[in-house]
C-alpha cells in the first residue's frame, strides 16, 4: 500500500548510503524529497510539515554513529517518527463488562462502512464472540439489503426496521440484549461532515446506544480533506479508532498519517478487498515497517496461522523441502493458501517481492485458481504424483473433464515443472537463508525473522522465471493466471457456487 | 536439508504461505511471458472471450421480442413502475452548494492579495492552497513555474493580478470543447453491409468501490426522462451485494425501464441483454451502471474491457464512458483515470461529492495530463442533485 512512498525513500537513501557523513545539505535534499513524497501520498500538508520539522530537528547536528551510515540513520529517525505519528501500539478491544460491547461506524460516503461492519461482525466471531449487526442506514437504497446479504455472508444476524436511525439503533440494542448478544455493531448512512442535520442524527444514535467503540471509516485513497472529515467526526463524536480501507488498492494511503494524526487515536483496522477475509488489526509498527520497504511479515504469519491448517501446511513444507512436491500437494497446499484471502493481498506483505511480480499477482483471481483446481481434480492420483504421464489422450480426458482446453492443462503442467524447479531451488540453495530463517521467525517471543530471509526465499524462488518476466506482464494475453477475461468457462463452473471455505463466501466471479 | 528443519508447524505455514502464491504467480506470469512471445494465442484468447458472450447472445436470442416479437418481457427485465411523483428536486446550484464548504482557501488568497506585493510566502501560499484542494504537487508546481515567469518578465505586477491570472489559468486548462455529454442518437455510424443497424446508444459508468456510480446513473436517467429521453437501466453490478436492488430503486425513482441479471452472473451479458431489449422497444439510450473496481485489479480492468466490447456490438454503440470520481480523492485519481482510460477509453469525468468540503482538484492534474474533461458534478444524495460542470465555479469553490 505504501509501496510508491518505499520507492521513494529507497530512491534518496540509496544516494546517501556510502557517504561517511552527513551533511546539512544532505539532510535538506532528503527533506524536500520526502516533502514531495508524502504530499504525493497525500499525506495532509500541516502533517508533512510537523512530520519533516521532527525529523530535521534530529538529523541536523546528529552525532553520526561508527555503528551506522548515515543513511541508516536517516532511516531509523524517519520510522520512528513514522511510527510516533502512526501510533505506538494496536488497539486492544476491551469488552464491555456488562454486554453487550457496542461499536457504531460512521464515514463519508462510500467509504466501505456496511462492508467494514460486516467484516467486523466475521473478526468478532472469530474471536470467539456472538455479535449482532444493526442495519441504521435508512438513506442510501438498498443498504439494509446489502447488509443483510453480507450478514449471510459471515454468519451474523442483521436486525432492522423501516423507522428511523435512531429508533433503529435503540432497538437494536434492545434486540441484542434479548438475544443475549454480547457484541452490536451499528452501520451507519454516510454523511457529509458538514451536513449539520446527518452530524445531529449520528450523535443522536451515539447517544442513545452509548458505544464502547466509534470508529471513523475512511478510505486509502482520501487526499487531503481527509483532516477535516476526521476533525468534524472527532468533534462531534468522540472517536476511538480509525477503520482504514481498500489498502488493496495502490494508493499511497498517506491518509493513515494525517487522520491518525489529528484524532490522536489508533488506526484500529485495515480493510484489504472486498473479501469478508480481507480485514485485520492494524499494526502502526509494522505499517512503517512497511513505508520503509520491509514489508508487513507479522501480518502474513498471523494470516496464515489463523486459517490454515498446520498439519497440512507441515506436510507441504515438508514436501518442498524434500523436492517431493507433486501436484496433489499443490492442490492441498493451494487450498490452504486460499483460505488466506487474495493472493495479491499476501503477496503484498511478503517482503522482497519485486514490483512486477506483485502486479502480476492482481490478475490471480477465485477464477484462474478455480480452473487450476479443476484442471488437477480432473486428474487422476497416478497422474498427480507423477504428471509425466499424461500423455494426448489423458491431456484431453483432462480438458473435458474440467471444462479447460488442452492448452490450459499443458500450460498448467509447465507451470507446475517450473514451479517445481523453483521449490528445488528453494530447498537446497536456499535452505540456510530463508528457511534457516523461518526456524527462528516466530521464535516466540524471539527476535522476529528477518525481513531479509523472508525476501530471500521469495528472490529465489521467483529465480530466473522472474528475471525474464520484462515489462508489463499484467495485461498481456491470458493464462490460466493472468487476464482474465479469458478463464471464462472456470469462472463459469464456478458459479455453480460451492460454498467458500472459511469465509461462507459464495464465490461468484473473479474478485 | 531435511524436514527435521521444519518441525515448529508455524514454520511450515510460513513456508506455504510464500512459497505458493510466490510460485503461483511467478509461473503464471512466465507462462504470459511465453506466451506473449508466440503472438497468437493472446488473440484466440480473447476471441475466446468474445465467443462466450456470444453464448450469452444466444440466450438473449430467446428472450428478446427480436426473435420471437410476441414472446413476454425477458424474465430479467422489470417493468417500470408508473413514475412516482417524486417532489420535483429542487435543481441543485452549484455556488449555493459549494458556498457552504468554501472558506478554507480564501483565506489563504485572501492573504496573498491583502499583502499587496509579491513575495515567498505568496508563493508558498499559493502552493499550500492548491496542495490543500489536492491539485497534486506535479500540477501546482507546472502552474506555478508558469506565474512566476510572468511575474518576472513583468507580465504579471501585483498579488491580486496574480490571483487571477492563476484562476485564469485553471478555468482555460479545464474549458474544453469536449466537456458536453454526447447527444442521443446523433453520430450513429451507417449501417454497414451485414450488420445490425446501431440504434442504442450506451453510456457506461465506471469507476472504483464506493464514488457514486449508480447514485449518477439514477441521476442521469431522472434528468434524461424529464427531459423526454426515454432510458433503460443495465443493472451491471452483478457482484455488490444488493447493487441490483439499489439500482432498481433509482428506476423506479426516475421512471426509467431496468434489466437486472443474476447475482453474481456475467455482467457482459446483462449489459448485452439490456441494449437488445432496447433496441426492441425503440429506446434509444441504455445506461449501464456497472461494479466499483480498483483499478489495479488486472482481471476486473480485463472484464470491463469485456463489457465496453460487448456494449459497443450493433446495435449497441457506446457513445460515452464516464469515469466516476469522488471529490475526497487524492493523487490516486489520477492513476484512475490513466488506467481506466486506457482500458476503455474514458470520455469524460463525473466528480462526484462535491457538495463536501473536499476540493477535486485532482481533476486539474488528470485534464493537463490526460486531456479528460469533467462533464458532470454530483452536489449530492437526490435525483436532482446533478449539474454540468461549470469551471469558472469549480476554480472559485477551488478557492
Ligand atoms: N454527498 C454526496 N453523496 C453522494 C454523491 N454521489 C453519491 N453519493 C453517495 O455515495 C455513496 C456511494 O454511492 P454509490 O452510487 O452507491 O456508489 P458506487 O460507485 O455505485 O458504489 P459501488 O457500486 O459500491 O462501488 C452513496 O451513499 C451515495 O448516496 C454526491 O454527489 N454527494
Ligand atoms: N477494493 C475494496 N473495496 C472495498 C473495500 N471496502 C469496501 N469496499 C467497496 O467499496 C464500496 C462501498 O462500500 P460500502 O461498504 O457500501 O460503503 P458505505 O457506503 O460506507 O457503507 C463497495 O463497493 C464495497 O464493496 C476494500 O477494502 N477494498
Ligand atoms: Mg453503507
Ligand atoms: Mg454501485
Amino acid at each position: 500500500m505504501f509501496e510508491s512512498l518505499t520507492d521513494r525513500f529507497d530512491g534518496i537513501l540509496t544516494r546517501l548510503r556510502g557517504r561517511g557523513r552527513l551533511t546539512e545539505a544532505d539532510v535538506d535534499e532528503v527533506l524536500r524529497e520526502i516533502r514531495t513524497a508524502l504530499l504525493e501520498a497525500d499525506v495532509e500538508i500541516g502533517v508533512v510539515r510537523k512530520f519533516t520539522t521532527a525529523v530535521r530537528d534530529r538529523c541536523v547536528g546528529l552525532e553520526l554513529s561508527q555503528s551506522l551510515s548515515p543513511g541508516q540513520q536517516v532511516i531509523k529517525i524517519v520510522n520512528e517518527e513514522l511510527v510516533a505519528i502512526l501510533g505506538g501500539e494496536t488497539l486492544q478491544i476491551r469488552y464491555a463488562s456488562r454486554p453487550p460491547t457496542v461499536i457504531l461506524l460512521a464515514g463519508l460516503q462510500g467509504s466501505g462502512k456496511t462492508t467494514a461492519s460486516a467484516k467486523l461482525a466475521r473478526w468478532f466471531k472469530q474471536q470467539g464472540r456472538n455479535p449482532l449487526l444493526v442495519g441504521a442506514d435508512l438513506q442510501r437504497p438498498a443498504a439494509v439489503e446489502q447488509l443483510q446479504v453480507l450478514g449471510g455472508q459471515a454468519g451474523v444476524t442483521v436486525f432492522s426496521e423501516a423507522t428511523d436511525p435512531v429508533a433503529v439503533a435503540t432497538a437494536g440494542l434492545e434486540e441484542a440484549k434479548r438475544l443475549g448478544r454480547d457484541v452490536l455493531i451499528v452501520d451507519t448512512a454516510g454523511r457529509l461532515s458538514i451536513d449539520e442535520e446527518l452530524m445531529d442524527e449520528i450523535r443522536d444514535i451515539s447517544g442513545s446506544v452509548r458505544p464502547d467503540y466509534t470508529f471513523l471509516v475512511i478510505d486509502a485513497m482520501t487526499g487531503q480533506d481527509a483532516v477535516s472529515t476526521a476533525e468534524a467526526f472527532h468533534a462531534a463524536l468522540t472517536l476511538d479508532g480509525v477503520i482504514l480501507t481498500k489498502l488493496d488498492g495502490d494508493a499511497r494511503g498517506g491518509a493513515a498519517l494525517s487522520v491518525k494524526e489529528v484524532v490522536g487515536r489508533p488506526i484500529a483496522f485495515a480493510s484489504t478487498g472486498e473479501k469478508l477475509d480481507d480485514f485485520d488489526q492494524f499494526h502502526p509498527d509494522r505499517m512503517a515497517d512497511r513505508i520503509l520497504g520491509m514489508g508487513d511479515v507479522l501480518s502474513l504469519i498471523e494470516q496464515a496461522e489463523r486459517t490454515m491448517d498446520q498439519d497440512v501446511a507441515t506436510k507441504g513444507a515438508a514436501a518442498i523441502i524434500e523436492g517431493r512436491f507433486t501436484l496433489e500437494d499443490f492442490l492441498e497446499q493451494l487450498q490452504q493458501v486460499e483460505k488466506m484471502g487474495s493472493i495479491s493481498g499476501m503477496m503484498s506483505l511478503i517482503p522482497g517481492v519485486s514490483k512486477d511480480l506483485k502486479r502480476a499477482s492482481e490478475s490471480v483471481g477465485d477464477s484462474q485458481i478455480g480452473q487450476v483446481k479443476a484442471i488437477i481434480f480432473s486428474m487422476t492420483p497416478r497422474e498427480r504424483t507423477d504428471p509425466s504421464i499424461i500423455d494426448g489422450g489423458r491431456r484431453v480426458r483432462i480438458a473435458n473433464g474440467s471444462g479447460t482446453t488442452t492448452a490450459d492443462v499443458n500450460a498448467l503442467l509447465k507451470q507446475f515443472k517450473d514451479m517445481q524447479k523453483m521449490m528445488k531451488g528453494f530447498g537446497k540453495g536456499g535452505m540456510g537463508g530463508a528457511l534457516g530463517g523461518l526456524g527462528g521467525l516466530l521464535g516466540r517471543g524471539g527476535p522476529k525473522m528477518s525481513p531479509q530471509a523472508m525476501s530471500d526465499m521469495a528472490s529465489q524462488m521467483g529465480g530466473s522465471d522472474l528475471a525474464a518476466l520484462g515489462a508489463g506482464a499484467p495485461g498481456g494475453p491470458a493464462s490460466p493466471f493472468t487476464g482474465a477475461g479469458g478463464g471464462s468457462k472456470a469462472a463459469k463452473k464456478g458459479k455453480g457456487g460451492k460454498k467458500g471455505k472459511g469465509g461462507g463466501r459464495v464465490t461468484p466471479k473473479s474478485r | 536439508m531435511d524436514a527435521a528443519l521444519v518441525t515448529a508447524a508455524s514454520d511450515a505455514l510460513i513456508a506455504v504461505a510464500v512459497a505458493v502464491p510466490v510460485c503461483l504467480v511467478a509461473g503464471g506470469v512466465a507462462i504470459a511471458t511465453r506466451r506473449r512471445g508466440r503472438g497468437t494465442d493472446g488473440a484466440a484468447r480473447s476471441d475466446g472471450a468474445d465467443a462466450e458472450v456470444a453464448g450469452a447472445g444466444r440466450m438473449t436470442a430467446v428472450l428478446t421480442p427480436r426473435a420471437t416479437p410476441e414472446v413476454a418481457p425477458a424474465p430479467t427485465a422489470e417493468p417500470a413502475p408508473p413514475p412516482t411523483p417524486e417532489p420535483e428536486a429542487e435543481p441543485a446550484s452549484y455556488r449555493g452548494r459549494l458556498g457552504k464548504a468554501r472558506g478554507l482557501l480564501s483565506g489563504y488568497l485572501g492573504a496573498v492579495r491583502a499583502k499587496g506585493r509579491i513575495d515567498a510566502t505568496t508563493w508558498d501560499d499559493l502552493e499550500e492552497a492548491l496542495i490543500r484542494a489536492d491539485v497534486g504537487v506535479g500540477a501546482t508546481d507546472a502552474l506555478l513555474d508558469d506565474l512566476r515567469g510572468r511575474v518576472k518578465s513583468g507580465e504579471i505586477d501585483g498579488p491580486d493580478a496574480l490571483v487571477e491570472s492563476l484562476k485564469g489559468d485553471l478555468v482555460a486548462m479545464l474549458t474544453t470543447d469536449g466537456s458536453g455529454l454526447a447527444v442521443v442518437g446523433a453520430d450513429r455510424p451507417g449501417p454497414v453491409e451485414g450488420e445490425t443497424a446501431r440504434t442504442v446508444d450506451v453510456w457506461l459508468f465506471v469507476g472504483v468501490n464506493g464514488v457514486g456510480k449508480t447514485t449518477t446513473v439514477g441521476k442521469v436517467a431522472t434528468r434524461l426522462t424529464r427531459a423526454g429521453t426515454p432510458v433503460l437501466l443495465a443493472a451491471g453490478d452483478t457482484f455488490r451485494a444488493a447493487a441490483g436492488e439499489q439500482l432498481s430503486l433509482w428506476a423506479e425513482r426516475s421512471g426509467a425501464d431496468i434489466v437486472r441479471g443474476a447475482e453474481g452472473g456475467d455482467p457482459s451479458s446483462v449489459v448485452f441483454d439490456a441494449v437488445q431489449r432496447a433496441a426492441a422497444k425503440g429506446q434509444p439510450l441504455v445506461l449501464a451502471d456497472t461494479a466499483g473496481r480498483l483499478h489495479n485489479k488486472v482481471n476486473l480492468i480485463e472484464e470491463l474491457k469485456k463489457i465496453r466490447r460487448v456494449s459497443d456490438r450493433p446495435p449497441g454503440h457506446v457513445t460515452e464512458v464516464l469515469l466516476v470520481l469522488d471529490a475526497t480523492t487524492g493523487q490516486n485519481g489520477l492513476a484512475q483515470a490513466k488506467v481506466f482510460l486506457d482500458a476503455v477509453d474514458v470520455s469524460g469525468v463525473v466528480l462526484t461529492k462535491l457538495d463536501g468540503t473536499a476540493k477535486g482538484g485532482i481533476v486539474v492534474a488528470i485534464q493537463r495530463e490526460l486531456g479528460l474533461p469533467v462533464k458532470l458534478v454530483g452536489l449530492g444524495e437526490g435525483p436532482g442533485d446533478l449539474v454540468d460542470f461549470d469551471p469558472e465555479a469549480f476554480v472559485d469553490a477551488l478557492f
